[in-house]
């Protein structure tokens, strides 16, 4: 496909083809992001692009087209730059109109400042993070999936391959500029190649090492970006989950700003606006830290990468997502029976445990989010690996996922709300800043008795507020700003939790297999990979269909909660309702139906009833209230 | 600007165009940038930033013949100043550092009937000044509520009194409203937002000549400098775009960051090393041409920069932040850089809020000194020409919000229709927190505490100010969606704060005094009261507050202020705020059997202050049921468009709330008076029958703000006796929840003022009777037995006698000094 290969290794010269082609009006710019819009949409071109999650950045060509995976994790200022400005050559002094978008700096001769033609325009910088706590299975399959990472160009000899790189830029530089700068140049080009190869090779944990990244989870790998938008940047929010395309901008240039800065401070102090923080989190080494110009950007509404991420937009995407409607109902009595038998044969609790990995914010009202279904797992063994072997399966289940282990240290440590750094004037990630539906793991079991300090106090009650209100308040030192989120949230514990939940289910273990690690493994290697992935994609289905529920049913569900409150009206609250109609429709969805039924709300409320008498049977066990 | 010596001095350089710079630096203060340079030459290119080689480019700039000659037609600075001998002083303000780039002037919104042709020239400029002088002489604003014009007659022309002023005073600064510019002279207006750098000086020439005029003998630091300020281009800093790079500007924001202070360089000294001839640089657009010739010996390179008879003025930057106000949900604020310049520089600390004008700046950055290559991407900033902190008049207590929330004249109307409806107030009430199921009764409580009453001031007669705020008090069973309720409040009322009170110390609400670690400084830290001035304070979980924390309260929800002592800062601060607080009962089930003070732990004199205590409880019944279960079903599967629709009630709602805020102040007129004074006369009444005060002065102006809230609601300037009905109607229902005693089932105002209702106290009256009756007729008995005289008691008396109700009865019979208790023996005396 040699089309293919023009518009993806060289997406600039598409882009100044338009700007020459008309230069007067703004038309050429809708023109070019309709175009790459119109080669992104045949089928399978997507795949072609090489994915900046996949493919290390090195092997990457400069200023070629590459998409990126990723969780918007700060915002920063918009600023000006030369939509099109007027270069003077020197010699012949002609001048040329050039275009300044979709690039970081300009293009060789000098740029005259007073040109009349010249036209400012405006862009915004986010700073994206890859999605935080994803997968390694998703990982591993949109890896393979993509269909450009084995080109042969990249693969062998890489080190040869990127010096020779930067032998070419070297070259280009070297005609505007004098051979002693070339050579500092050269040096630092260099150090910059032996610092990063191997650690982007090995462990890419290292290069975080000198520079923080900023990722909302610690030991997150994977390349963080500076994407420049250049329209409807207002539509996109914080923790958005994206998926861009756009130019890769890695322009030694940029990097060698950062190095240079300190000894221009000195020599001007109203150049130093920003302080040396401040230049380390909004202007990283390119090489670490790449631009991303962007053309066009998918929002994803999961990053499950065994579906199509646009639900219905082609046809193929239908027949994939009726096929999987088809089969649900068996797909979901595997996977019941796969959790019962982690559960140590509690089948209520598998119940319990489906129904919340398919339960998503759909809708607020006021201030009530709606939808969201916390899940409290009580009695569960103190201190043994049980808990991080569930989380381990969790993991296996979910694109996305992290486990808090409550630990006192953990709490009075870790920092889980994000704030902002007015030094570096950035947003300082912390670990609740999680894209929507992530599975949050909290294992109350780490927690023993002991004193919590002011950070834990606040981390508990950031906690709280995200059960029960799915908001985060982000501090901002002098006031706080509440972020809404959607984040699925699973404690395990011995006794009740501490945290407030939805719904609390008392683990009730049917065998007690001698050695629980072992039973587990093997539990675990039954399932072949393909019947995961059946899983998984039953999971991020089930989450996206839609409900209602018919005027016949209001009417029965009405009927049933007057005679239920007729008998004992102490029994049955407005908040036990509540709690009912949050599990028939749970119910409804795990089972793909989009309607509520009166037998799954029949089988809703026996649900509820057997989960409280569980509860209430191990208070009289324990002999005291909570 | 500049004193008549050295403009002579610069005119009679510049007859003489082709000086060599390095002779005839140009020793004008910061130069006005031509608004067109279209036809003449254009001016050399990208001064500013490529300090690395000033020496090679710059004798271009300065030899070039037309340059001085353009500045003397155009200046403004030349134009005659009778200023006599008072200096000039540098405005960096105006004139940047840096030559800002291409703003394609052409394109702006100057030319039709404008009097400022583009091509300025000195007759211009005179023309122009003439415009401004008139503005200043002649504006009259009758109908200022400004404070800062409190003392001025508003008939005369408020600029020459402004001078008077500043002649008495001596502070040569003369703050101007844009608005009042627009008004006057909308021309002049546009001028001036499009071109601040040439507009402001000739301001400033026309201020000073008028001012020299009047008071030739007055003596001031430096010339008077004009500061405009409320461009009406006010905005959030979200909309500013390239358009409005260099031009005047005002936005709003918080100050999170300043620098330490910059000394910049206005004016450099050269001594020569060989004849110590010495000779003085001005800065021009933050380069100096270093002399590369000594004028006097023509010694070449000899010139040596002496910096401490240089002259520098103070620069800081301020790093600005978008208010959380003006944000979009779900995104990041924006900064913005600013710079201060001399007496700006310090005004401002962070946390400050601030409207600032100035001058929007863009700079292009380059990658490398030495690298032609530009990094495509302009530095901006604002150079700051006025600071106006938004919360500074909050100390004033004035009202701050009537500039602060403008609202468009479609929306004005639309509010105003909204009013005009007669059912209203039931619209509102609906429409305040749709998720939580019916309890219209506490809704309505509610949106009358979110109007609020109407604010009077009493100080001149010794009582201070009366509180405007409503109080509220929700208590109930646990799972009421009380915590839901006030979330929502929370989240509708720009200024609220929410607390538990289980978390909260009275330190949290209150304030606190800390030591900054770098300064060494005092700082008074504000508590959740005190941020909520203004607002609405919502406490949960109140009954789980410690009782020091409460007594804080007390204060607060009377008089509206709060004291502090600690540390050495003595202050009172304003907290005039609502107070919205939820309580659960103490044993987690509201027990009927017992009074309000009884189930909620809560002392009398805190609940008192509650302008309306609701009670939250499960009805248990058949019909309520049925209607919350089709309230809650309907929740679940409401679609997404319909959750949005109830979104824009609440915008609705929120503007309807900030505009009777704002605009509506109604009075009582006279019959809603006596209404008022009927309605109080009669809860009075309702109690006499019963030997039993029912109402006191606290219920009667509790029935007041109910009313003016009422009448808030409906945008009446005036109290009718509707709102005093309605006022009175949910009082009442207020009371028959909270105040029912439970053992006669009257409704008893007492149990809230004293803790105990009127029959628990004649009931305790009536076992002390009885019990000295009990005594009396045993005779003279000198001492009995404790337990024997219970057991006897207990025998007579038909009702059931609790020992407390004894032990009580004792104690009342002791106060008398008719008996002690010793021990298990009662002694008579």
């Amino acid at each position: 496909m040699p089309s293919v290969q023009d518009w993806i290794n060289n997406p600039l010269g598409v882009v100044d083809g338009a700007f020459a082609q008309n230069n007067s009006g703004a038309e050429w710019e809708k023109k070019v992001v309709e175009y790459f819009k119109e080669k992104l949409k045949v089928n399978g071109a997507q795949s072609w692009v090489p994915s900046l999650n996949d493919v290390p950045l090195h092997y990457l060509k400069p200023n070629s087209l590459v998409k990126f995976r990723c969780m918007i994790q700060d915002m920063f200022d918009p600023e000006f730059f030369m939509g099109v400005y007027e270069t003077v050559d020197s010699s012949t002094n002609s001048k040329v109109l050039r275009c300044g978008k979709y690039k970081d700096v300009t293009d060789c001769g000098q740029v005259d400042f007073n040109s009349r033609n010249a036209v400012t325009s405006e862009r915004q910088t986010f700073y994206c993070v890859p999605i935080p706590g994803e997968s390694q299975w998703v990982k591993e399959i949109s890896f393979h999936q993509a269909r450009v990472v084995p080109s042969t160009s990249y693969t062998p000899n890489r080190h040869k391959r990127s010096y020779e790189e930067d032998d070419e830029m070297d070259t280009q530089a070297q005609q505007e500029n004098n051979c002693q700068w070339n050579d500092s140049h050269r040096n630092v080009e260099s150090k910059r190649l032996e610092t990063e190869a191997p650690s982007q090779n090995n462990s890419p944990s290292r290069c975080s090492s000198n520079l923080d990244l900023n990722f909302p989870l610690p030991g997150e790998q994977g390349p963080a970006c500076l994407v420049k938008v250049y329209e409807g940047w207002d539509g996109f929010k914080l923790n958005d989950m994206l998926e861009v395309f756009g130019i890769l901008s890695v322009d030694p240039a940029l990097s060698l700003m950062a190095d240079d800065k300190e000894a221009s401070s000195l020599l001007d102090p109203t150049e130093s606006m920003e302080t040396v923080e401040e230049q380390r989190a909004h202007s990283p080494p390119a090489s670490l830290v790449p631009r991303i110009h962007m053309l066009y950007a998918q929002p994803l509404k999961h990053n499950n990468p065994l579906l199509p991420s646009a639900v219905s937009e082609d046809k193929g995407a239908c027949r994939f997502l009726s096929g999987v409607l088809s089969e649900l109902t068996s797909v979901r009595s595997e996977l019941l029976t796969y959790l019962t038998h982690i559960f140590l044969g509690d089948s209520l609790a598998a119940e319990y445990l489906i129904l919340h990995l398919i339960s998503s914010v759909y809708a607020r009202r006021d201030v009530l989010p709606l939808g969201k279904f916390t899940l409290n797992v009580s009695g569960c063994p103190h201190s043994s690996p049980y808990t991080d072997q569930l989380y381990q399966i969790i993991q296996q289940l979910v694109p996305s996922s992290y486990q808090i282990c409550m630990s006192l240290h953990n709490m009075n440590n870790q920092r889980m709300v994000p704030r902002k750094d007015y030094t570096a004037n950035r947003l300082v990630s912390g670990t609740l800043q999680l894209a929507s539906n992530t599975s949050l793991f909290l294992d109350e079991t780490q927690l023993e008795q002991g004193q919590l300090d002011a950070t834990g106090v606040r981390n508990i009650t950031a906690l709280g507020n995200l059960i029960s209100w799915q908001k985060v308040d982000y501090d901002f030192n002098y006031h706080q700003m509440e972020f809404p989120c959607n984040i699925n949230v699973l404690i395990v514990s011995e006794g009740r939790s501490l945290l407030p939940s939805d719904c609390q289910v008392h683990l009730r273990p049917a065998l007690s297999p001698p050695n629980l690690e072992e039973y587990l493994k093997t539990v675990q290697l039954a399932q072949a990979s393909s019947q995961l992935n059946k899983y998984r994609v039953y999971f991020t289905v089930a989450r996206s269909l839609d409900y209602n529920i018919s005027d016949q049913i209001t009417k029965a569900v009405e009927e049933d909660f007057v005679e239920m409150r007729k008998d004992d009206p102490q029994s049955v609250s407005a908040e036990d309702l509540h709690r009912m109609l949050i599990v028939a429709r749970l119910l409804s969805l795990s089972y793909g139906q989009t309607s509520l039924s009166r037998e799954n709300w029949i089988k809703a409320k026996q649900m509820e009833m057997m989960r409280i008498s569980r509860t209430q049977q191990q208070k009289c066990v324990n002999g005291n209230e909570p | 600007m500049s004193s008549p010596s050295s403009s002579a001095r610069k005119r009679a350089r510049s007859s003489n165009p082709p000086t060599p710079a390095s002779e005839d630096p140009l020793s004008l203060s910061p130069r006005p940038r031509e608004p067109s340079t279209g036809e003449l030459q254009p001016m050399p290119t990208s001064p500013g930033t490529d300090m690395q080689s000033p020496a090679i480019q710059d004798t271009s700039l300065f030899s070039s013949p037309y340059h001085s000659s353009l500045l003397d037609m155009s200046s403004p600075l030349i134009y005659d100043t009778p200023s006599r001998g008072t200096p000039a002083r540098q405005r960096p303000d105006l004139g940047s550092v840096r030559k800002a780039p291409q703003v394609d002037l052409n394109s702006e919104p100057v030319s039709g009937g404008s009097h400022f042709i583009k091509s300025s020239n000195c007759l211009q400029s005179k023309i122009f000044g003439l415009y401004a002088k008139r503005f200043l002489q002649r504006f009259i604003d009758p109908s200022s509520r400004e404070d800062e014009n409190a003392c001025l007659d508003l008939n005369e022309p408020l600029y020459m009194q402004k001078l008077d002023e500043i002649s008495v005073v001596g502070d040569p600064v003369l703050n101007v409203n844009c608005g009042h510019i627009q008004t006057f002279d909308a021309d002049l207006y546009r001028q001036l937002i499009c071109y601040p750098q040439e507009v402001i000086p000739t301001f400033d020439m026309a201020v000073n000549e008028l001012f020299f005029d009047r008071y030739p003998d007055s003596v001031l630091e430096h010339q008077i400098q004009v500061r405009p300020y409320n461009a009406l281009k006010t905005r959030n800093m979200r909309s500013l775009n390239p358009e409005d790079i260099d031009q005047l500007i005002t936005i709003s924001g918080m100050v999170i960051r300043t620098s330490q202070l910059i000394p910049e360089m206005q004016e450099a000294f050269f001594r020569c090393q060989v004849c110590a001839f010495s000779t003085r640089v001005e800065v021009d657009r933050g380069r100096i041409a270093e002399p590369a010739v000594c004028r006097n010996c023509n010694t070449t390179h000899s010139m040596a920069l002496v910096h401490n008879r240089s002259v520098f003025s103070d620069k800081q930057m301020i790093k600005l932040q978008e208010s959380p106000e003006d944000m979009p949900a779900g995104q990041t604020p924006h900064t913005t850089v600013v710079y201060a310049h001399n007496d700006l520089v310090d005004k401002v600390q962070p946390g400050d809020r601030v409207n600032i004008t100035g001058i929007y700046r863009a700079a292009p950055m380059r990658v490398n000194p030495r690298q032609s290559q530009v990094k495509s991407v302009y530095k901006t900033h604002i150079d700051a020409i006025h600071f106006r902190k938004t919360d500074e008049r909050r100390l004033h207590g004035l009202e701050e919000e009537n500039e602060q929330k403008l609202f468009t004249e479609e929306r004005v109307s639309m509010l105003k229709e909204l009013a005009a409806k007669p059912d209203v107030y039931d619209r509102l009430s609906s429409a305040l927190a749709p998720s939580i199921y019916e309890h219209e009764d506490i809704k309505k409580g509610i949106l009358l505490q979110l109007f609020g009453g109407t604010r009077k001031d009493f100080s001149q007669t010794g009582r201070g100010n009366f509180r405007a705020e409503i109080n509220i008090l929700l208590c109930g069973d646990p799972g009421t969606s009380k915590s839901q309720l006030l979330q929502y409040v929370y989240n509708l009322v720009p200024r609220g704060q929410y607390t538990s009170g289980k978390g909260s110390s009275a330190v949290g609400l209150t304030a606190y005094v800390m030591k900054d670690p770098e300064t060494r400084q005092l700082v008074l830290q504000t508590g959740a009261l005190v941020l909520s001035d203004n607002g609405i304070c919502c406490i949960d979980e109140f009954d789980k507050m410690s009782d020091s924390t409460r007594s804080v309260l007390h204060e607060v929800m009377e008089q509206q202020t709060l004291s502090i002592a600690k540390a050495g800062i003595i202050c009172q601060l304003n907290a005039r705020t609502s107070i919205l607080a939820a309580a659960n009962p103490v044993e987690s089930q509201w027990n009927p059997k017992k009074t309000t003070i009884e189930n909620i732990q809560l002392p009398h004199t805190l609940l008192s202050r509650f302008d309306l205590i609701f009670l939250m409880l499960d009805p248990q019944d058949e019909a309520y049921d049925r209607r919350l279960a089709h309230h809650l079903v309907s929740l679940y599967y409401q679609s997404e468009d319909q959750v949005e629709e109830e979104y824009l009630d609440m915008a609705v709602l929120k503007d309807y709330i900030a505009y009777a805020r704002t605009y509506i102040n109604p009075r009582l007129c006279e019959e809603a008076s006596q209404a008022l004074i009927e309605a109080y006369v009669d809860m009075r009444k309702i109690g006499s029958g019963r030997g039993m005060v029912s109402a006191y002065p606290r219920q009667l102006e509790s029935l007041i703000r109910l009313a003016e809230a009422h009448a808030k609601v409906r945008f009446s300037d005036k109290v009718e006796t509707i709102d005093v009905e309605e006022a009175k109607r949910l009082h009442r229902e207020a009371l028959k929840q909270s105040a029912t005693d439970p053992r006669t089932g009257f409704v008893d105002i007492s149990i809230l003022t004293t803790g105990m209702s009127a029959t628990a106290r004649k009931r305790k009256e009536e076992v002390a009777q009885a019990l000295k009756k009990l005594i009396q007729s045993k005779g003279k008995m000198p001492a009995m037995k404790y337990q024997q005289l219970f057991d006897d008691l207990r025998g007579q008396s038909e009702a059931a006698i609790t020992k407390d109700m004894f032990d009580e009865a004792l104690r009342a019979l002791t106060d008398e000094d008719y008996l002690t208790v010793t021990g298990k023996t009662v002694r008579l005396l």
